[in-house]
């Protein structure tokens, strides 16, 4: 079976490298599964989870964004920070989860901090999400 | 000089050199971790130039504003400093050469403002009231991204709400462990893509190259600043380390005149002492 050549890049470094069968994403405009051959492609992701796909297992990331970039034979993602749902720490998660709905709490709608600390909640969810699935 | 100064001076240096030695040390493997940091960077930045330029070169169509000139009315600078001296001319080279810049492009303090990391340009802008926009002091020796992106964020917000109409970024760069070199580089509005435009890979867009310049452009500017920051970095401990070495040097020189100094006066007394006892017994005889 053909395979992709999948890399998640951060700013920080890769956090992950490898192949895949397919890679599932959640693009700003819907889900989004690439498998080998896929034509080029650039698309903006939601705060998400990608998924790749290799022989029967599923490797989750928990990404904040960011975009991926598909060639026929390689998956680039690229997000200003991504984590691999065995390296997130659950309590650090849970407490940016609490920390951002007490922001929340505190900040009225319009407000720039009440934006921040909503994405900064979703991000949180997201990992939370993401570890209970490794 | 007694005796006993000279011993004390002694001392002194050779506790003064311990210190810079071991601020040396560390530097030096700091400098190490800085040069790790930046090659990690180097796939990010590649891939995100890759992608911008080729998106931005590629269609005429795809218009956004932080790819556009505007007239200046306001001009951002984005000044990187460290937070401590004992770093040689680390921080003076970037903060005299701003300073020249503003005096001579701006004749009033309203047409420009200044982002500025590390306390030392933080000191040295407010002591001279110049407009500091947003400042951010104690930065981690080995900053991740996390740690700049409130800054880096709000620098590229402050060009998008027209703050300020152009962004300039002063810092020093990394050449090697003994030179860095000062460097000005506008940010934005994004205009040049250096050579990148080789690529051949023409995209499908989902679902419009506008929304996507969207993301990716302040994106890209953010690790831009990113970029900059970690090569400063890397400067900085490199140009610490030197100025420590250079120190240490001094002291051991320093140390070595004053033992020559110690011997020279230790013999001259020993020598007037038995010259005084000679003298004492021939005035017996």
């Amino acid at each position: 079976m053909k395979t992709l050549e999948v890399s998640v890049v951060t700013p920080d470094g890769p956090v992950f490298e490898g192949t895949a069968n397919m890679v599932s994403a959640k693009a700003k405009s819907g889900e989004l599964g690439v498998m080998p051959g896929h034509i080029p492609l650039v698309a903006p992701l939601t705060i998400s989870a990608v998924r790749v796909h290799q022989d029967g297992r599923t490797q989750y990331v928990a990404v904040s964004g960011g975009f991926i970039e598909v060639r026929p034979e390689k998956v680039t993602v690229l997000a200003q920070s991504a984590e691999l749902a065995s390296e997130i720490e659950m309590e650090r998660a849970q407490a940016a989860k609490e920390r951002a709905e007490r922001r929340l709490a505190a900040t009225s709608q319009n407000d720039i901090d009440h934006q921040r600390a909503e994405l900064a909640l979703r991000r949180a969810v997201n990992r939370i999400d993401v570890a209970s699935r490794r | 000089m007694a005796l006993r100064d000279i011993k004390a001076r002694i001392d002194a240096t050779k506790k003064t050199m311990q210190i810079t030695k071991a601020m040396e040390m560390v530097s030096a493997a700091a400098l190490n971790r800085a040069e790790q940091n930046a090659k990690r960077f180097v796939p990010y930045m590649d891939k995100i130039q890759e992608v911008v330029s080729s998106i931005a070169s590629g269609s005429k169509s795809a218009r956004h504003p932080m790819l556009l000139s505007r007239p200046v009315k306001k001009t951002g600078y984005f000044v990187i400093t460290a937070d401590r001296g004992l770093a040689g001319a680390y921080n003076s080279n970037v903060l005299r050469h701003v300073f020249r810049t503003i005096k001579e492009r701006h004749q009033s303090p309203d047409e420009y403002a200044i982002i500025v990391v590390g306390k030392v340009g933080l000191n040295f802008f407010k002591s001279r009231n110049m407009p500091v926009l947003d400042s951010i002091t104690g930065l981690a020796d080995q900053p991740s991204f996390a740690d700049i992106k409130a800054i880096a964020s709000k620098a590229v917000n402050l060009y998008a709400n027209e703050t300020f109409d152009e962004l300039y970024m002063y810092y020093n760069h990394f050449v090697s462990a003994i030179q860095s070199e000062l460097t000005e580089k506008k940010v934005l509005p994004l205009a040049d893509f250096d050579g990148a435009s080789t690529s051949t890979a023409s995209y499908e867009y989902e679902p419009s190259e506008e929304e996507i310049l969207e993301v990716l452009l302040p994106q890209y500017a953010e690790s831009l600043i990113y970029g900059a920051l970690l090569d400063a970095k890397a400067a900085e401990h490199a140009s610490r380390m030197t100025a420590m070495r250079n120190a240490t040097d001094n002291a051991n020189e320093l140390i070595g005149q004053f033992t020559l100094t110690y011997n020279r006066e230790r013999q001259a007394a020993i020598t007037q002492e038995i010259t005084e006892i000679v003298g004492g017994v021939a005035a017996l005889e």
